[in-house]
């Protein structure tokens, strides 16, 4: 029944933009941590969606998270001598994390996610009027 | 009598059928909006539902000349209907075609559409008890 891979598809779509919202999350929350486990200031990371044949159906593609990705790009350097991270010249190293970008994600995220839920909505009222023939 | 009742129920099991295989397609694009790469794919319903009521394919069959040759698989069909890609409106840059607006419009249409298959097919139905039972 094609309708009930609906359910698989749609499923496979609220797993992987909740975990990019929990990536969303994680960065968000980290966004002043100048220091981590590995001594290292906290690194932006992102998600990389890819699609996947999903299992009993040759033609849908699911979607799942190929893998979370750290952001290169250089830390935010903030002139702080009296931070006890600062360095020789005074400045300390912040996360590269741009807040107005995890936003914009997150709005995108929780879009995509209402989106795969109105998916599954439907797909189930489809199914139930179909249990409903000949009564 | 048998006969009769398939018939009488043949065109809107076909419809029905395809109606819920192009929904799962339909669910694919939607899922996979933020994938990059991802090429948006639909069927041509029409055409799909004509072949299916002539009991052809629109698949073209891959000739084997050695009994070693492998099944041909024709990058994707649901039920006999090929997949085609949909043309992008608006092109991405992350080579992703997947036009949000224009999926969830279709998935609606055809989740109407279903249930106006599966709302035929009841009455079709009720008339054929009413006939049996008098």
């Amino acid at each position: 029944m094609s309708l009930f891979n609906v359910f698989n598809v749609a499923g496979s779509g609220m797993a992987a933009q909740s975990q990019r919202l929990n990536v969303v999350a994680s960065n968000l929350a980290n966004a002043d941590s100048t220091t981590s486990a590995n001594g290292q200031p906290y690194k932006a990371k992102q998600v990389v969606f890819s699609a996947t044949p999903v299992a009993g159906s040759g033609s849908s593609q699911g979607v799942k998270v190929a893998s979370v990705v750290e952001d290169n790009s250089p830390m935010k350097m903030v002139y702080d001598p009296k931070h006890p991270m600062a360095d020789a010249q005074g400045y300390v190293a912040m996360p590269n994390v741009n807040v107005v970008d995890e936003m914009v994600n997150m709005i995108s995220a929780s879009r995509a996610y209402q989106n795969n839920v109105d998916v599954m909505n439907t797909s189930k009222t489809l199914l139930l009027k179909t249990l409903t023939i000949g009564q | 009598m048998v006969n009769k009742l398939d018939d009488l129920t043949r065109f809107h099991q076909a419809a029905l059928s395809l109606r819920a295989a192009r929904q799962e397609v339909l669910a694919s694009n939607i899922a996979n909006a933020d994938t990059p790469n991802y090429k948006a794919r639909d069927i041509n319903f029409a055409s799909a539902l004509q072949n299916a009521m002539a009991g052809t394919s629109t698949e073209l069959p891959v000739v084997k000349t050695s009994p070693q040759h492998l099944e041909g698989n024709a990058g994707g069909s649901i039920l006999g209907a090929q997949m085609m890609y949909r043309k992008p409106i608006q092109p991405s840059a992350d080579g992703n075609t997947v036009d949000m607006d224009v999926e969830r419009a279709q998935f609606t249409d055809n989740a109407l559409r279903y249930e106006a298959s599966v709302r035929f097919v009841s009455e079709q139905m009720k008339s054929m008890m009413t006939a049996i039972q008098g």
